[in-house]
C-alpha cells in the first residue's frame, strides 16, 4: 500500500467531515446546539447530485445543496430561537425529516448513472514538496482546497474579528450581549444558518467529489453524527476540529483500503472484504469517536473550557436563564 | 404588531391533548402536500395506510406485531427521557437485546431439547441483560466522566449493527446467507393463531406473547415511576437537577440505572422480535424501531400508557407504509410528526399573544 495515496485520499473524506463540523461550531459558538447535521448532510447530497445530474453542472449543484441544507436549518433556527423549543428533540427531528425528505426527493436518484463531478486541481510547486506535496496539493478536488482556507478563516473570523467577539458573546452570555446592543437572536439565526449551509457543503462534498452518487441514508452513514462527536473533541476550535476530521477521514479510507489487500505481513489479511472479521474494522470509527468524545470531555472538564456557557439554552430578554 | 409568549402556570388537561391531537393532524396536512409535490395521491396514501393496517381483524393483528417493538423500545425512551437522559441508542439495545437471546439457542447457552419454559425465560434474561449492558455503557460514562450521552448512545447503535452482522454473516451463518438457522419450536413465543387448533377464529392472527411482555413493562414502568420514590427521584431529577440535588438524590446512580433499564426494555424488545416474529437472527431486523421510539415517547409525553397507544399508531405506518412510493415517506412523515410537536409543545406551554404596538406607555 502507498500510504501518501491513503492519506491523500483521507484527506478528501475528511474535507466533508470538516464542513460539517465547522457548521456545527458556528451555531453552538452562537448558543444553538444543532444535531439535526446528519439530516441537512443528506438534503444537501441529494440536492447536490440531483442538480449537477439533471443540469450537468456540479458548480450549480454545489450552491443548491448549500442552499438547501440552509433553508432546512432555519427550521430548527426557529424552533429553537423563537419558539424556544427543546434543541436537542427539534435537532433529532430536523435529522429524522431531512434523511426522510431526502430519500423522497433521492428516489430513482442511484440509478442516474454518472454525472459531471467538480474538478480536481495539482497546486504546482506545492505538490512538488516532498512527502506532504503528494498528500495535500496533487490531484485533489477543488472542495479539499475550499476546506484549507475554510478553517484558518473559520479560526480567524472567531478568535480575532469584532464579528467574532459578538459571536462569542451571544453564545457564553446572551444577556451580556444583549445589553451591549447586539441581536442576540439576529446572530443566532445567521449563525444556525451558515451551519446549515456548511452542513450542505459536506453533503455536496460527498455526493460530487469524494464519493459520488447517490446511495439513500449510506450516503452519509452516520457522517453527520461523527462531526457532532468532533466538535465535542475539537472543543469548538475549527483548528482542533480539522485535525479531527482529516484523522477521522484517513482511518476511513485506510479500513476500506485494507479490505482490498491480500495479506498482511505475511499472514491471510483476515479484513479481506466478504471476510466477517471485516465487521470490526467497520465498528472502529464509531468506537473512536466514543472514545475521543471522552477525551474531549475529560481535557474539557480539566483545563475547564467547556461548551459555550449557554450552549443549549433559549435566549429570551429579561428572564433569568434557567 | 409583536408577538410574546406568556407561560402558562398550569396548561389544562384537555389543551394538551387537543394540541397534540392537531399537530399530528397539521404533519399529515404538510406531508399529503409533499407526497403531492413528489407526484403521489396523498388520500389515496392515506386510505392505503388505513385500510392496510386496521382493515380487517388480520391486518390489525399484523399492525400488533409492529407495534410491539415499538412498545418496548418507546417505554425504553419515555423512562430515560423523562429523567432527561437522551438514550438515542434504543437501536443499538434492541440489536444486542436480539443477539443475546438469539445466543441462548444458537451459541447454544442452552442444550437443544430443552423445553421451552425454560428456553424462553433464559432468552427474555439474556436478551435483556445484552441489551442493558448496552445501555450501560452510555449510562456509565455519562454519569462518572460527564461525557455527552446522544454521541455515545448513537455510536453504539452503528457498533450494535456491525456486531449483528459479524455473527449472521460469520459464525451463525447458515449456509453463507446473511441469516442464522431457525431456532427450534421451543424458542418460539407463542402467537394466537397456534391456538387456532381450539380456537379457529384465531386462526392467521399473528399477534404474539410479546404484546403482552410489553404491556406489563408498561404498567410497571408507570407504577416505578409514579408510585415509587425512585421514580419520583428520577422525575424529580428531570424536572430539575439542582432541586434533585438539594433534596439528596444521587443522580449519578440513577443516571447508570435508569440507563441500565432503559436498554433492558429496548433488549427484550429484540428478544421478543427474534423469538416472536422472525424465529431467527438475521441482518436488519429492524426498520428503525428503536428511532421511531424516539418519536413515540415524545408523542406520549413520556406516559407509559400513552406510548401504548403511540405505538400502535406508529406500527400501522410502519406497517403499512413499506407498500407506499416513494419509500422515503414514512420516514419523512415521522419527521414532521416530531417537528409539528415540538411547535405543538409551544402552543401548551406558552399563551402566544399578539399585540399592535399602540400604546407603549
Amino acid at each position: 500500500m502507498d500510504f501518501s495515496l491513503i492519506l491523500a485520499a483521507g484527506i478528501a473524506t475528511g474535507t466533508a467531515l470538516l464542513f460539517a463540523a465547522v457548521g456545527e461550531i458556528f451555531a453552538e459558538r452562537a448558543g444553538v446546539m444543532n444535531l439535526g447535521v446528519e439530516g441537512m448532510m443528506l438534503m444537501g447530497a441529494v440536492a447536490g447530485f440531483s442538480t449537477a445530474v439533471s443540469t450537468g453542472n456540479p458548480w450549480l449543484g454545489v450552491v443548491l445543496a448549500m442552499l438547501t441544507g440552509g433553508i432546512i436549518s432555519l427550521l430548527h433556527a426557529v424552533v429553537a430561537i423563537h419558539l424556544r423549543a427543546d434543541q436537542v428533540v427539534s435537532g433529532l427531528a430536523l435529522t429524522f425529516l431531512g434523511s426522510g425528505l431526502a430519500r423522497v426527493f433521492g428516489e430513482g436518484l442511484s440509478n442516474a448513472g454518472a454525472t459531471a463531478l467538480l474538478p480536481r486541481l495539482t497546486i504546482p510547486l506545492l505538490s512538488e514538496v516532498p512527502i506532504a506535496g503528494k498528500i495535500f496539493f496533487l490531484d485533489q478536488s477543488v472542495l479539499v482546497y475550499v476546506g484549507y482556507l475554510l478553517v484558518p478563516l473559520a479560526w480567524f473570523w472567531i478568535n480575532r474579528t469584532r464579528p467574532g467577539l459578538h459571536l462569542r458573546a451571544v453564545g457564553e452570555s446572551p444577556a451580556a450581549a444583549d445589553a451591549q446592543g447586539i441581536g442576540v437572536y439576529r446572530l443566532r439565526y445567521a449563525y444556525v444558518f451558515v451551519g446549515g449551509l456548511l452542513a450542505g457543503l459536506a453533503g455536496a462534498t460527498i455526493t460530487l467529489a469524494v464519493s459520488p452518487g447517490w446511495f439513500g441514508e449510506q450516503t452519509t452513514n452516520g457522517r453527520g453524527w461523527i462531526a457532532v462527536g468532533l466538535v465535542i473533541f475539537a472543543q469548538w476550535s475549527p483548528l482542533r476540529a480539522a485535525f479531527g476530521a482529516y484523522l477521522f477521514g484517513t482511518i476511513s479510507r485506510f479500513i476500506i483500503d485494507v479490505q482490498g489487500v491480500d495479506t498482511i505481513l505475511g499472514t491471510t489479511n483476515p479484513f479481506q472484504a466478504g471476510r466477517s472479521a471485516t465487521f470490526f474494522l467497520e465498528m472502529v470509527p464509531y468506537l473512536l469517536v466514543v472514545l475521543v468524545v471522552v477525551i474531549g470531555s475529560r481535557e474539557a472538564a480539566r483545563k475547564r473550557v467547556g461548551a459555550p456557557a449557554a450552549l443549549g439554552t433559549p435566549y429570551v430578554r429579561g428572564e433569568r436563564g434557567a | 404588531m409583536t408577538i410574546r409568549l406568556e407561560p402558562r402556570v398550569q396548561p389544562p388537561g384537555w389543551l394538551s391533548a387537543a394540541i397534540t391531537f392537531a399537530a399530528v393532524g397539521v404533519a399529515l396536512v404538510i406531508s399529503g402536500v409533499i407526497i403531492a409535490v413528489v407526484g403521489g395521491d396523498p388520500v389515496r396514501s392515506y386510505i392505503h395506510i388505513l385500510n392496510a393496517a386496521f382493515g380487517s381483524i388480520g391486518v390489525l393483528s399484523d399492525t400488533l406485531v409492529k407495534a410491539t417493538p415499538l412498545l418496548l423500545t418507546g417505554l425504553a425512551c419515555a423512562l430515560a427521557f423523562r429523567m432527561r437522559l437522551w438514550n438515542i441508542g434504543a437501536e443499538g439495545q434492541f440489536l444486542l437485546g436480539a443477539w443475546g437471546a438469539s445466543a441462548v439457542v444458537l451459541a447454544p447457552i442452552l442444550p437443544p431439547g430443552t423445553p421451552g419454559f425454560i428456553v424462553i425465560p433464559t432468552m427474555m434474561l439474556a436478551g435483556a441483560a445484552a441489551g442493558g449492558i448496552w445501555g450501560l455503557i452510555p449510562g456509565v460514562l455519562r454519569a462518572r466522566l460527564g461525557v455527552n450521552e446522544i454521541i455515545t448512545t448513537l455510536m453504539l447503535n452503528y457498533v450494535a449493527l456491525f456486531w449483528v452482522q459479524f455473527w449472521v454473516f460469520g459464525p451463525w451463518s447458515e449456509g453463507g446467507f446473511q441469516q442464522t438457522a431457525a431456532f427450534p419450536p421451543e424458542a418460539f413465543l407463542p402467537r394466537l393463531t397456534d391456538f387456532a387448533s381450539s380456537v379457529p377464529a384465531f386462526d392467521g392472527l399473528t399477534v404474539q406473547l410479546g404484546l403482552v411482555f410489553g404491556l406489563v413493562a408498561a404498567g410497571i414502568v408507570w407504577l416505578f415511576l409514579e408510585r415509587s420514590r425512585w421514580g419520583y427521584e428520577i422525575r424529580l431529577a428531570g424536572d430539575s437537577q439542582r432541586a434533585a440535588r438539594y433534596a439528596g438524590v444521587d443522580i449519578a446512580r440513577n443516571v447508570i440505572v435508569v440507563f441500565a433499564i432503559s436498554g433492558a426494555l429496548a433488549g427484550l424488545a429484540g428478544m421478543s422480535e427474534v423469538s416472536g416474529v422472525v424465529h431467527r437472527l438475521q441482518d436488519r431486523i429492524s426498520p428503525g424501531y428503536g428511532f421511531t421510539a424516539i418519536i413515540i415517547a415524545y408523542l406520549a409525553r413520556f406516559d407509559p400508557f400513552k406510548v401504548i397507544v403511540a405505538s400502535v399508531l406508529f406500527g400501522a405506518l410502519i406497517l403499512a407504509g413499506r407498500e407506499i412510493q416513494p419509500s422515503g415517506v414514512p420516514a419523512m412523515i415521522q419527521g414532521i410528526i416530531l417537528f409539528s410537536l415540538i411547535v405543538a409543545e409551544v402552543f401548551v406551554r406558552y399563551r402566544v399573544r399578539i399585540e399592535r404596538s399602540v400604546a407603549a406607555a
